[in-house]
């Protein structure tokens, strides 16, 4: 999968970085998420999607390179 | 701006909201307004000004409409549903703002929020609240919790993350407590929110010339310094962190121990444990179960929003029931059990959408610290008066919570 993060919308809630660590990453200067992994294996297909639901500002999109293993 | 109320008359028998709890079950939210939301879960409310704007209630309509861009926090909208005749949110920073305004505003005071700076005021919050625990215990027996340990905490956390020296807290306290009172006029609120401001554009002046390790320091330096941002503005973030780096958190530190105190195994599971997953996940729980923003979160509909089966038009009020919508039986398997294991971490405690809590990080880090440093050092705490002599605050209130919780050990 292929995630990216729209900084415009990020408000810097940092649940992703709560939820998927390693994969997401704050700025130090306002705390705006960063891509850290932006390219990450499936083992954290789980944690990114999470990420994606509970991003307040729907600033994280994923692109599915692996649509068989997604869920529902 | 459309007035919805004249397109569109609401019938004399909309019920009013807020509605009292249950006597016996100060945790859980009205039964009659969960009926209510259970048969309609959108459907009208009256306020008290008499406007009847809509209460939302289901966690997916919560959840994905706060994050919805045709949604506005802003005040200035004629059918905003104020929670109180004080009206103490009209104009309140970026926490009324729509975006982008929102967020460029909410990105100046971002920074200490950020995961990584939060988890590294973790052993300073230790500290404090083994402070506070320390001077409980050398005082008299039985104590307020509300008075000597839930106020106290978050105070002194935010004073010092804000740079305001904790001796003016009571001041702060005071005037915020008059400023956010729901029986206090218009007129009484805006003078308390004056006095507030006025202190804080002073402190930010004075950081100016001897600034310190704090975020009102930063705000000086780096952005009024450039003029990016007025003096005022400033004052004003620090106003919104002064406001909600106080109630909130004391209120759940409060309430938690009180139905944790009610609830000795699920108590047990925090006090016995050293896994901060587990803390981390009975905090979530704490949240979603208590929902302490009682009041809500206000909005109004900029377009016309078709939810739930209904035609909500442009212009009219909305509030979202977090309270509610966390305990929603669709997506929490029997909502009213608190089960400090089980997942709950997509509540809505902490609002939704852009404008979902900026001190979220703080004040989990704050709850986690503090109940099972509570429990494990005072493991004897108890109740000193009967469930039905605690002063729960009243169904108006912003924040729900105690007024009092008296203790022993």
């Amino acid at each position: 999968m292929r995630v990216t993060i729209d900084q415009d919308m990020c408000i810097a809630s940092g649940l992703c970085v709560i939820v998927a660590e390693g994969i997401f990453g704050q700025r130090d200067e306002d705390g705006v998420a960063v891509p850290l992994d932006p390219n990450p294996s499936d083992e954290h297909a789980d944690a990114v999607r999470e990420a994606v639901e509970l991003c307040p500002a729907r600033a994280i999109a994923v692109a599915e390179s692996d649509v068989a293993g997604e869920r529902a | 701006m459309i007035d919805s109320r004249a397109a569109a008359p609401a019938p004399a028998d909309v019920p009013e909201y807020p509605m009292s709890r249950a006597a016996g079950c100060p945790f859980d939210p009205s039964p009659e307004l969960r009926e209510l939301a259970a048969t309609t879960p959108v459907t009208r409310v009256r306020i008290w000004n008499g406007s009847t704007p809509w209460l939302i209630s289901r966690h997916e309509d919560v959840r994905r409409l706060l994050k919805d861009s045709r949604v506005s926090a802003s005040t200035d909208h004629p059918n905003y549903p104020f929670s109180a005749p004080s009206m103490f949110m009209a104009n309140l920073g970026f926490l009324t703002m729509d975006d982008p305004e929102h967020t460029r505003q909410r990105r100046f005071v971002t920074r200490p929020f950020a995961i990584k700076r939060v988890e590294a005021m973790r052993p300073a919050i230790r500290q404090i609240v083994d402070d506070v625990i320390d001077e409980m215990l050398a005082g008299p027996n039985p104590v307020d919790l509300v008075k000597a340990m839930a106020y106290p905490v978050p105070a002194r956390v935010i004073c010092a993350l804000l740079g305001v020296p904790y001796a003016d807290d009571d001041f702060l306290c005071d005037r915020v407590e008059v400023m956010v009172d729901p029986a206090s006029t218009g007129e009484v609120s805006k003078a308390a929110r004056k006095e507030l401001i006025a202190y804080l554009e002073q402190v930010v002046a004075d950081k100016r010339t001897d600034p310190g390790d704090d975020l009102l320091s930063d705000l000086a330096n780096e952005h009024v310094a450039a003029g990016t941002l007025s003096a005022h503005e400033a004052a004003i973030l620090g106003l919104l962190l002064v406001i909600a780096g106080h109630e909130t958190t004391a209120n759940m530190i409060t309430l938690g121990t009180l139905v944790l105190l009610e609830h000795p195994d699920q108590l047990a599971i925090l006090r016995d444990t050293d896994d901060p997953t587990l803390i981390a996940g009975a905090v979530e729980e704490l949240l979603r179960y208590l929902s302490v923003p009682q009041s809500g979160r206000r909005r109004v509909a900029l377009a016309d929003i078709e939810v739930g089966g209904v035609h909500i038009r442009a212009g009219e009020g909305l509030i979202f029931a977090s309270d509610l919508a966390n305990r929603d039986e669709s997506v929490y398997d029997d909502p009213d059990r608190l089960d400090l294991r089980r997942p709950a971490n997509r509540h809505a405690a902490f609002g939704g959408g852009p404008h979902q809590c900026l001190g979220q990080p703080l004040a989990r880090v704050e709850l986690q610290v503090f109940y099972p440093a509570l429990f494990r050092r005072i493991p004897t705490l108890r109740r000193a008066a009967e469930l039905d002599q605690i002063p729960f605050k009243q169904p108006g209130e912003s924040i729900y919570g105690v007024n009092a919780l008296p203790v022993t050990w």
